[in-house]
């Protein structure tokens, strides 16, 4: 199925097309170097040993026998890390407590999940590392473990962190231990009044299951440590700073010397932003003198990294009889992992974010479990939330008779419209994300067959602006060297040189990306919440503004004229008399007639205006065994403007897929042990190529004002829709509404033998 | 992974002979799908790897009068590509072509798959529904076991120290006879049989009335499973008849000791089971006509 782009016009010259990606050829032959493609002379292999606990206090550690292993070289324990208790620091996208973050990357008095890091060995081969880290000797006093968030959150459950009190928002602490980090209320209007002008109200509660963002590539750091004090690491991370920033604190070092040369990287989806492997690596390589390389394998990804919660949410959502939205209330629960952090801020604030809702309250509880400490993934926590949303909506709908879409579009949030949360929308594209569908051709084709059902649902995510750098240079051939800081994951070498185009009137070919090491660019925030291509696309346009400015300068010297009789207009520098020259020509003349041309650009002052998306689905259920089929997908969204489309695409379906995902198959499987089952991509099951048809993407553009092309990041959005758009379409199918995720055959069976046996057929 | 000696044979002899000389501690190598795995993570440490895929005998491929012969080292993918297989041991082909992906078909071979004794291995309950024995050479001569026979638990098979599977035979097919095999997975690709269903079914000169049938079973007990209770409520009925294959759905159902895991509870496992013996019979019948099958192997 082809994609459908709205026809547009034609306003900018690169921006829109879809020239070929700078990092291509090295990605589809294989040269890119990830980040296990490490080598240096001399170098260890590493390997952790890790608690087959879920739960436990760690009584001693005897790494002799390890240490006595010809072959092996340097062990590290809890023994060789700083103790960074109680200090709290920023780290771009939050405050984060080091004293959790370095128990996470070794655990100190206990192991708080299976797969916790306990001891890391070096030697001369990987066999040599993984037999002697088995000779660690680990003295365990086994606890009992905590699994599920609302046992945690009762006053009997075992705790798991002595030092976590409860945060009440806006001030207030809690007076004794606990496993609820904090607390969330948001409250706007009367929302009992709301509830009692209603018609229609529907109140469901909904599970969802731990996931993980299943990146291709495992995690891999390698580090040197100079005799002279500077650590040198290589790593795939999602941002070189923070990575540089979180091993400095965790090793008691100042940043500076600290330098992280980020490798190719194959995926993070928010899951590469906490460090696990750098200050270990670190640490080994300065015991043993040697540079050492640690590798995660699939197993230790699933189990010693960050996943995103499993959740309890409850919604209760009340209409009038025209289905405007009067009151809508939700209460969510989700799983820190060992250490507080979850994104359940970010999912109290999505959960009503694409509707004008009058009257609303949000409680948001932080509750730490015996999983792994949970990481950022893809519009981290609003899957969650719109799962159980959207759900809720679906059946309010049903009851109204109304169509869910037309619902939406009533209700949909505007320029204007107040969160619940207090933010106040500037100019967005709910609305016509809605309508695109409403008007697709799939929306507007006819379902036919037995046991099929078509569902739609909506979903909001923030994106963020943070703080880029951009350093580009003028070549005398008429090429630029772009120099930024923000890894690529999605794109973005392209992406960011089309915008320096885009300003400088050249073309995106002429511009050359690179992506630099921490020492080389200055300071750049992560690669995530969808804010490269809006973050450093800005920096990226302030460095053309600073050459065409240094341009100018140039031709009024070349010209002898004043500087302010000179303009930079479409690629060409004009000055008076009808003097011009191209781009190419001024640059041609640049090194005989004074100093380097070198832009700068610098972005951290804008924030971004947020991303919608409304998708719509078609499944066909198999009434016997429960398996879902999905028959078809569109999904449309707000990209404010799309740079690249092709990438734009990408990242919609790519969004759709790992939804798709949640919705159908992915979940942690453990124990009543707190052991995980199923740390395999064997049985941790993600979609295959087979699960999922071509999906359809329709680019809406509705630009925003806080970007001069009018960006809006598109990478996280599009997961958000799919579990509840799926849930929407499996109940039109067969007749069954699911309130647990993940989807799968044996729970969508069991719903159905259920109904079936309360209404037995005529 | 630990260290290990390697040979590749060339005669069965010396195969047997290097194997009966590490008594218990040497492993055949096929394809080694399962092997090698089990190898780099540490569930299996064999102190000698013998190749079995140099050996002339494990690899026949050759269909004729007296049946099918199919060499134990045989990969998948020339299996399913052999006309005479997909013609007349379909349910075979039909196993053949689900186990892994394209590349795993070009390395793994059948004889693995059996010698490998997963509960859930895709080919058994095909092979049983085709009344497959297996071959065995060894330092005390050959022997013949019924594929049925051929397990002990998960696993674990009636091997001994110094033996290997030289080849599975299969009788010739009788007339107006066809098989199938399908398995329900909760993705459409790459995952373990939760339930595993062969059949092969002889119709009468109706088309229509069940003259003999076969049915395996998958996944659902220690070993794999001949339902044969399932099988003969089937005999003198029609296929279309559908208490006859609520029968078949129900004595399937009454052999199975299915478990309660991450892939399914054992409540999943039955019911599906009896879903698939009805498909399955269906389609195996819709072959012995001469039909040819809408399937999407997955869905
Ligand atoms: C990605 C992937 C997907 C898979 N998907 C499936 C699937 O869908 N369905 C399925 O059933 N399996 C699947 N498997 C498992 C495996 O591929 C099959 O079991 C395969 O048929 C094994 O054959 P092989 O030739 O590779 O066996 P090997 O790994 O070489 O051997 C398997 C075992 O049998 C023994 N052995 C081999 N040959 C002989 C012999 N002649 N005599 C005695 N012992 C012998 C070996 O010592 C070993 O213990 C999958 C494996 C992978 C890696």
């Amino acid at each position: 199925m082809a994609t459908v782009e709205k026809q547009r016009q034609r306003k900018y010259r690169v921006l829109g097309t879809r020239p070929v990606r700078h990092d291509g050829v090295d990605k589809v032959t294989g040269r890119a170097r990830y980040g296990a493609d490490t080598h240096l002379p001399g170098m260890l292999y590493a390997a952790m040993l890790r608690s087959p606990h879920a739960h436990a206090r760690i009584v001693s550690i005897d790494t002799s026998a390890a240490e006595a292993m010809p072959g092996v070289h340097a062990v590290v324990t809890r023994e060789d890390f700083p103790d960074v208790s109680n200090r709290i620091v920023e780290l771009g996208e939050g405050a984060v407590n080091l004293g959790h973050l370095s128990q996470n990357v070794m655990a100190r008095n206990k192991v708080l999940y299976k797969g916790h890091a306990v001891a890391a060995v070096a030697a001369d081969s990987i066999h040599i590392a993984r037999e002697a880290a088995q000779r660690i000797r680990v003295e365990y006093e086994i606890l009992p473990p905590v699994l599920d968030v609302l046992e945690a959150m009762s006053d009997d459950a075992p705790v798991l962190n002595e030092d976590v009190r409860t945060e009440e928002f806006g001030g207030g602490t809690g007076d004794r231990p606990t496993n609820v980090a904090k607390h969330f209320h948001y409250e706007k209007g009367d929302v009992e009044a709301g509830f009692a002008r209603a018609a229609v109200i529907v109140e469901r509660e909904f599970r969802t299951a731990t996931v993980h963002q299943g990146y291709i590539e495992p995690h891999a750091a390698t580090a040197l440590w100079n005799p002279d004090g500077h650590v040198t690491i290589w790593t795939c991370t999602q941002g070189s700073f923070t990575a540089r920033q979180q091993t400095a604190e965790l090793l008691g070092l100042p940043v500076s010397r600290v330098r992280v040369i980020p490798t190719e990287i194959g995926g993070g989806f928010g899951g590469k932003i906490s460090v696990y492997l750098e200050p270990v690596a670190a640490l080994l390589a300065k015991k043993s003198g040697r540079p050492v390389k640690l590798v995660m394998d699939r197993s230790e990804v699933l189990e010693g990294t960050g996943p995103t919660p499993g959740s309890y949410i409850r919604v209760k959502m009340g209409a009038d009889r025209d289905g405007r939205i009067t009151a809508a209330e939700a209460y969510l629960a989700y799983e820190a992992g060992a250490f507080p952090g979850s994104p359940i801020n970010p999912g109290c604030m999505c959960i009503f974010a694409c509707y004008d809702v009058p009257n609303g309250r949000i409680d948001g509880y932080d509750v730490c479990v015996n999983k792994p400490r949970t990481n950022a993934y893809r519009a981290p926590g609003a899957t969650n939330a719109a799962f159980a949303a959207e759900t809720v909506i679906d059946e309010i709908c049903e009851q109204l008779g109304m169509d869910p879409l037309e619902f939406r579009l009533k209700n949909a949030a505007v320029e204007g419209t107040r969160r619940i949360d207090g933010v106040t929308y500037s100019r967005i594209g709910m609305k016509e994300t809605v309508e695109a569908i409403l008007n697709s051709e799939h929306y507007r084709s006819e379902l036919k067959g037995p046991n099929r059902g078509r569902g739609v649902a909506s979903g909001f995510w923030f994106n963020v602006g943070l703080k880029s750098t951009v350093v580009a240079t003028v070549n005398p051939d008429g090429t630029v060297s772009l120099v930024e800081g923000s890894t690529d994951i999605g794109g973005t070498r392209t992406s960011v040189a089309m915008q320096l185009a885009e300003t400088l009137g050249i073309a995106a070919e002429d511009v050359q990306p690179l992506v630099a090491d921490t020492d080389s660019v200055g300071y750049t925030d992560v690669t995530g919440g969808s804010r490269v291509t809006f973050s450093t696309g800005i920096a990226a346009i302030e460095a053309a503004k600073d050459i065409q400015r240094q341009m100018c300068e140039r031709a009024a010297l070349i010209w002898d004229c004043p500087v302010d009789q000179v303009r930079y207009e479409d690629g060409r520098v004009v000055g008076p008399d009808g003097q011009a020259f191209t781009f190419k020509e001024l640059a041609a003349l640049v090194p005989s007639t004074g100093e380097p041309i070198v832009g700068r650009g610098t972005s951290g002052k804008a924030n971004q205006g947020g991303a919608f998306a409304t998708e719509v689905v078609d499944v066909e259920v198999d009434p016997d065994t429960g398996k879902v089929q999905i028959l078809r997908f569109t999904v449309a969204q707000d990209a404010g403007c799309a740079v690249h489309p092709s990438y734009v695409e990408g990242q919609m379906q790519g969004g759709v897929v790992q939804g798709i995902g949640w919705a159908l198959n992915e979940e942690y499987i453990y124990d009543d042990q707190g052991r995980m089952l199923n740390n395999t991509f064997l049985d941790y099951r993600i979609p295959t190529c087979y699960d999922v048809p071509m999906i359809d993407t329709i680019i809406v553009e509705v630009p925003d004002p806080n970007h001069p092309y009018g960006v809006r990041g598109v990478g996280e959005v599009p997961i958000v829709p799919p579990p509840a758009a799926i849930a929407n379409a499996i109940y039109r199918a067969v007749g069954v509404r699911m309130d647990r995720l993940p989807m799968s055959p044996p729970r969508v069976l069991e719903k159905i033998l259920q109904s079936r046996a309360a209404a037995p057929a005529q | 992974m630990h260290d290990f000696d390697y040979v590749a044979p060339t005669t069965l002899d010396e195969a047997i002979a290097a194997l009966a000389k590490h008594d218990g501690q040497a492993r055949c190598l096929a394809g080694g799908t399962d092997l090698i795995d089990q190898m780099r993570t540490g569930r299996r440490r064999p102190a000698l790897v013998v190749d079995v895929k140099k050996i002339p005998e494990l690899n026949a491929l050759v269909v004729s009068d007296d049946g099918l012969r199919l060499g134990a080292a045989v990969p998948c993918s020339d299996v399913y590509r052999n006309e005479g297989v997909a013609q007349d041991y379909a349910a075979l082909a039909d196993a053949a072509r689900i186990i892994g992906g394209i590349q795993i078909q070009n390395r793994a071979s059948i004889g693995g798959n059996v010698c490998n004794s997963s509960p859930a291995a895709d080919s058994v309950p095909a092979l049983i529904a085709l009344q497959a024995v297996c071959v065995i050479a060894g330092p005390n001569g050959p022997r013949e076991v019924p594929i049925e026979r051929f397990f002990t638990g998960p696993g674990g098979n009636v091997l001994e120290a110094g033996e290997l599977l030289v080849e599975l035979r299969m009788p010739p097919r009788p007339p107006r006879s066809g098989s199938h095999y399908r398995r329900f997975i909760p993705r459409n690709e790459m995952d373990i049989a939760v339930v595993g269903v062969g059949a092969s079914v002889q119709l009468e000169d109706d088309g229509r009335t069940v003259a003999a049938a076969r049915i395996g079973l998958g996944a659902v007990a220690p070993t794999p499973l001949l339902a044969e209770e399932a099988a003969r409520v089937l005999v003198g009925r029609s296929v279309d008849d559908e208490a006859a294959l609520s029968d078949a759905a129900e004595a399937a159902r009454a052999v199975i000791r299915p478990i309660d895991d991450m892939r399914g509870t054992k409540a999943f496992r039955s019911h599906v089971t009896g879903v698939l013996v009805q498909r399955v019979v269906r389609a195996a019948a819709a072959r012995a006509r001469g039909e040819s099958l809408d399937y999407c192997p997955g869905h």
